[in-house]
C-alpha cells in the first residue's frame, strides 16, 4: 500500500467516480469523497457518490493500492441523526479505510457501534491545539486529525510533541480564513448552513447582475463584490468579498487568494505531519488531475532531496494569487 | 418544562471595553439587573486578559454579593501555550461553573459540572448526550439553530437534567479566526495591534459596497451588525422547552434591556409595545431573528400564529 515508508501521504479530493479514477491515476495515495446528501461538507448539486458508486469506486481504488476516506463531516440535524448514522454504516460496508467526522455525538456513536472503523477528525471540528486533539483521541480513539488552517508550521511541530495521533494538513485549494466548522457567515446571509447543509456560499444563493459599467455579485440579500465589466471576478465566497468600513472599500477578511503550501512541504514534514490534503471535491477532473500531479512531483522531489518547483500551479489558483495562509505567522 | 419560569442570564462582554466602563457595567449588573446568572471573562482575545485581572476579581465579588450566580467564561479560539494554560488554570481554580467556548475547555472540565457556551457545536441530541456524559449542566445552543432543532434538543436536555439556553439579544457571534480583523483594517499586525479594538464598544461596522448594514468586527471575531431580538418569539421558545435566555452586553442601557425581556417573559408586557421600546434602546439598530425561523440569519420575521 502507498505511500512509501517515510513519505508524506497525498490525500486527494474526488467529487465523482471519474474524478476518483483520475486522482488515483495521477498519483494519489489516498482519495477522500462523500455521499450525495447533506452528510458531507461539499453538498453541491450533481456532486458526490451514491452507495453503489462508492462501493465500486473503493474496489477500483483498492485494486490500485489507493485508500479511500469518506467524509461525513456536517453536524447532524436534531431529530434526524439517523441519516448520518446510516452514512457511517454504509461507508464501513463499502470498505472505506476511514470516515472523517466532526460532530461529537457522531464520533461517540461511531466508536460505540463501529468499533473496528478507523476514525479521522475533520477540519470541521476545529481542533487547534494538543488538548483539544487529545480529547478526541482519548474519548473516541481518533487516529488522525485534520488540522485547522489557523495554525503555523511551528505550532504544528509543537502540537506533534504532545499528541498520540497522525495529522493531515491542507496544502492547496480554497482557504477558509475563519475557524472551520465554527463559521455562520454564509448561513447568516443565505439561510443555508455549511455546518448543517454542507455548502458555503451555495450557488443557489448567488446572483450576478450588470449595473452600468459594473458587474455585481450578490449572496442572498447582500452585495459581495462589484467589479468593472471584463475584470476577473472570483466566486463570491462571503469572506473573500469586498466590503465598506468607514466609507472605504476593501477585502476586509481575505483577498481572493488560494492556499499553496507546496514550498512549505519540507517544514511540514519535519514538523511531523503525516498526510497532505488537497481541497476541491467540487472542482473539475482536469483541475484535480493537474494539482495531484504537481503535488505528486513535489512529494517525490522531497523524498529524493530535490528542490520543489515553485509556482507550478499558479494558473489554477484564485485570481492567480496564492498565500501560505496561517502557516506563516505574518498572515495574521 | 414550559410551566417553569424562564431564566434570564447575561453573557460575557465580548468587546474590549476600557476597564472603567467594564467595571462600572458589572457594578450596575450586580445592583440593578434582573438576571439570575452572569457569565464573565474574556472570550475573544487572550491579549486583553492581563489588563482585566484586578477588575475581574472585584466584579466577581460584587456580582456574588448581588446574589448572581457567576460563571467564568473561557476563550473561544485556543492555540497558544499560555492560552491553553489559562483554560486549565480556570478549570482548576474556579469553584463554580466554567463555560467552555472551545473543546479545549471541555477537555479541561470533563468529569465535573460545567457550562457549554454558544461557540461549541451542539447541533443535535447525540452531542448533547455526549456532553452531558462529560458533565455539562447548561448548554447555550449555537445561534444558527432553527426552532425545530432547538425543541428536539431541549426535550432531550430536560431528560438529562441539562438546562438549555439561547443567545437572545445582541450582535450575534458568527465566526472566529486566527486573524485579527481590527488589526488588519488598521494596517497593523495581530502581534502589535495597539489594542485598536477598544475604540469600538459594540464592534466595527462592516457594510456592503451598496451600503447595506451587514457585519461587525470585534478583534478576531466577526459578528452580525443586526442585534438579535427574540422578544416576539418568547412564547414559542417557552413552548419549545428553552430554560433560559441570554443577553449579550452592549453599550446601550442593558439594565433596561433586561427589564424589558423579563417583563415580556413574565407576560407583563405586550410584545409589540416591547419591540418598539427595544428599538429605542438600541438606537434603531437593525434587528434579526432569522436563524430561529430557518431563513437567512440576518432577517427579522414575526412568527405566524399557530
Amino acid at each position: 500500500m502507498r505511500p512509501a515508508k517515510g513519505s508524506l501521504e497525498l490525500v486527494c479530493p474526488a467529487g465523482t467516480p471519474a474524478a476518483l479514477d483520475a486522482a488515483v491515476a495521477a498519483g494519489a495515495d489516498t482519495v477522500y469523497c462523500g455521499f450525495n446528501d447533506e452528510t458531507n461538507a461539499r453538498n453541491f448539486p450533481g456532486l458526490n457518490f451514491s452507495r453503489v458508486e462508492l462501493g465500486e469506486s473503493i474496489a477500483r481504488a483498492h485494486a490500485r493500492g489507493c485508500n479511500v476516506l469518506v467524509a461525513i463531516n456536517t453536524f447532524p440535524r436534531a431529530g434526524n441523526v439517523g441519516l448520518w448514522h446510516s452514512a457511517i454504516a454504509d461507508a464501513e460496508a463499502a470498505g472505506a479505510d476511514a470516515v472523517i467526522l466532526a460532530d461529537i455525538g457522531l464520533l461517540a456513536h461511531a466508536r460505540e457501534k463501529h468499533p473496528d472503523l478507523r476514525l479521522h477528525l475533520s477540519v470541521q471540528a476545529a481542533a487547534a491545539n494538543p488538548d483539544a486533539i487529545q480529547f478526541y483521541v482519548k474519548q473516541f480513539d481518533v487516529e488522525r486529525v485534520v488540522l485547522p488552517r489557523v495554525v503555523t508550521v511551528e505550532e504544528i511541530a509543537a502540537i506533534h510533541r504532545e499528541i498520540a495521533c497522525e495529522t493531515e494538513v491542507f496544502v492547496f485549494g480554497g482557504l477558509c480564513v475563519m475557524a472551520e466548522g465554527r463559521c455562520l457567515l454564509s448561513s447568516y446571509a443565505t439561510g443555508k448552513s455549511p455546518n448543517m447543509h454542507g455548502a458555503c456560499s451555495p450557488a443557489g444563493a448567488i446572483s450576478y447582475t450588470e449595473e452600468g459599467p459594473n458587474f455585481v455579485s450578490r449572496l442572498g440579500d447582500f452585495t459581495i463584490n462589484r467589479v468593472k465589466k471584463g475584470e476577473p471576478a472570483a466566486y463570491p465566497t462571503l469572506c473573500k468579498g469586498r466590503f465598506m468600513i468607514d466609507g472605504k472599500a476593501s477585502h476586509v477578511f481575505e483577498d481572493p487568494a488560494s492556499l499553496d503550501a507546496s514550498q512549505l512541504l519540507p517544514g511540514l514534514k519535519a514538523a511531523g505531519v503525516k498526510a497532505l490534503k488537497i481541497e476541491g471535491r467540487q472542482r473539475s477532473r482536469a483541475y484535480a488531475d493537474a494539482v495531484v500531479k504537481a503535488f505528486r512531483a513535489a512529494v517525490d522531489s522531497l523524498d529524493r532531496g530535490l528542490e520543489i518547483r515553485a509556482g507550478a500551479l499558479a494558473a489554477l489558483t484564485e485570481g492567480g494569487a496564492t498565500t501560505g495562509g496561517a502557516y506563516r505567522k505574518t498572515w495574521r | 418544562m414550559s410551566t417553569n419560569q424562564m431564566k434570564l442570564v447575561l453573557g460575557p462582554v465580548l468587546f474590549n471595553w476600557p476597564n472603567d466602563i467594564w467595571s462600572d457595567f458589572y457594578a450596575r449588573v450586580a445592583d440593578e439587573m434582573p438576571v439570575e446568572r452572569v457569565y464573565i471573562g474574556e472570550v475573544v482575545c487572550s491579549k486583553r486578559e492581563p489588563f482585566r485581572e484586578q477588575a475581574m476579581g472585584d466584579a466577581v465579588e460584587r456580582l456574588q454579593r448581588g446574589g448572581k450566580e457567576v460563571v467564568v467564561s473561557s476563550l473561544a479560539l485556543v492555540t497558544l501555550p499560555r492560552e491553553r494554560h489559562k483554560v486549565f488554570a480556570t478549570a482548576q481554580d474556579w469553584p463554580g461553573l466554567v463555560e467552555a467556548n472551545d473543546v479545549t475547555a471541555v477537555a479541561a472540565l470533563a468529569g465535573r459540572p460545567f457550562a457549554v457556551g454558544p461557540l461549541v457545536n451542539v447541533y443535535n441530541e447525540g452531542t448533547l448526550k455526549a456532553l452531558a456524559g462529560f458533565g455539562a449542566k447548561t448548554v447555550c445552543l449555537p445561534p444558527e439553530l432553527p426552532l425545530t432543532s432547538i425543541a428536539v434538543i431541549a426535550t432531550a436536555a430536560a431528560g438529562l437534567g441539562v438546562e438549555t439556553e439561547l443567545f437572545a439579544f445582541g450582535r450575534v457571534p458568527l465566526a472566529v479566526s486566527a486573524r485579527c480583523y481590527h488589526a488588519r483594517i488598521h494596517g497593523l499586525h495581530k502581534d502589535s495591534c495597539q489594542f485598536v479594538c477598544a475604540q469600538d464598544l459594540d464592534g466595527l461596522n462592516v457594510d456592503t459596497l451598496d451600503g447595506e448594514k451587514f457585519l461587525s468586527v470585534n478583534g478576531i471575531q466577526t459578528m452580525s451588525q443586526t442585534y438579535a431580538d427574540f422578544l416576539a418569539d418568547i412564547p414559542a421558545l417557552k413552548a419549545a422547552g428553552v430554560d433560559a435566555l441570554r443577553l449579550s452586553p452592549h453599550s446601550c442601557d442593558m439594565v433596561a434591556v433586561a427589564k424589558l425581556y423579563r417583563a415580556v417573559m413574565d407576560g407583563a408586557h405586550d410584545g409589540a409595545e416591547a419591540a418598539e421600546a427595544l428599538k429605542a434602546l438600541i438606537g434603531n439598530a437593525p434587528i434579526s431573528n432569522g436563524f430561529l425561523h430557518a431563513v437567512p440569519g440576518a432577517r427579522f420575521q414575526l412568527r405566524t400564529q399557530a
